[in-house]
């Protein structure tokens, strides 16, 4: 189960993820992303209600990570120690901007 | 020694993810080791359920053990084609976002997370185990 929470003020959004981002749900995100991230230019993931991330979820990462290199800047914010732990095994801590 | 037994399909993951998160709580696995296991776990059950039998149905059994020093040993079992997991190259972790392939990770997140891994295949199976210390 992933809750996707999206808050957009001009261009600004705001991606709150609450569960499970995995094999199942990573789809979902990456189809949100698709159709949102057209004129954003600063995009944020909040991960605060993130429990668990496997490598499909990193993939949505990385991807949204490429996608606003070419068009402003990403932070991902409020993740836990153990998804912090996961960023840090992938090297995930150097690609990302996390708060 | 217990025992779980699946079709090799990505849409059965959540029922193998239940069954080693139910074993891990019963062992009283910390919560940052249990999502090391899921992550591991979900990354070789989905290599089966995609490749193992190349779009045709076949069976996924996972074996769940763990010993009295804590060290828990997951086992997966199919019999699709040969593939050793772990002779795959590692990704180049230190590369920019841009120059990061998309893919490639997750056997490299389970080689980095678990313990210990091997593999065999016998008697037209694959073979795949993960090991690892709860304490």
């Amino acid at each position: 189960m992933l809750n996707i929470n999206k808050t957009q003020t001009d261009k600004d959004l705001v991606v709150a993820l609450e569960g499970r981002l995995d094999t199942m749900t990573a789809p979902d995100l990456e189809s949100q992303l698709q159709a949102g991230l057209a004129g954003v230019e600063h995009l944020t993931f909040d991960l605060k209600g993130l429990e668990y991330i496997s490598s499909a979820g990193l993939r949505v990462l990385l991807s949204a990570q490429k996608t606003m290199n070419k068009q402003g800047d990403m932070v991902v914010k409020n993740a836990t120690e153990e998804v912090k732990e996961i960023f840090e095994v992938t090297g995930f801590t150097d690609i990302l901007t996390i708060e | 020694m217990d025992k779980k037994e699946v079709l090799a399909k990505v849409e059965n993951l959540p029922e193998v993810s239940a069954f080693i998160d139910e074993k891990l709580e019963e062992a009283g696995c910390p919560m940052k080791v249990q999502m090391q296991i899921d992550v591991a776990v979900e990354e070789i059950f989905v290599n089966v359920a995609s490749y193992a039998y190349e779009g045709k149905e076949g069976l996924a059994e996972i074996f769940f053990d763990i010993d009295s020093d804590k060290k828990v040993n997951i086992t997966f079992v199919d019999s699709g084609v040969p593939y050793d997991p772990l002779k795959k190259d590692d990704p180049d972790v230190t590369l920019s976002a841009d120059e990061r392939q998309i893919g490639g990770l997750g056997i490299f997140m389970v080689k980095k997370t678990m313990d210990d891994m091997a593999y065999e295949y016998k008697d037209g199976k694959n073979r795949l185990t993960l090991i690892k210390s709860l304490v």
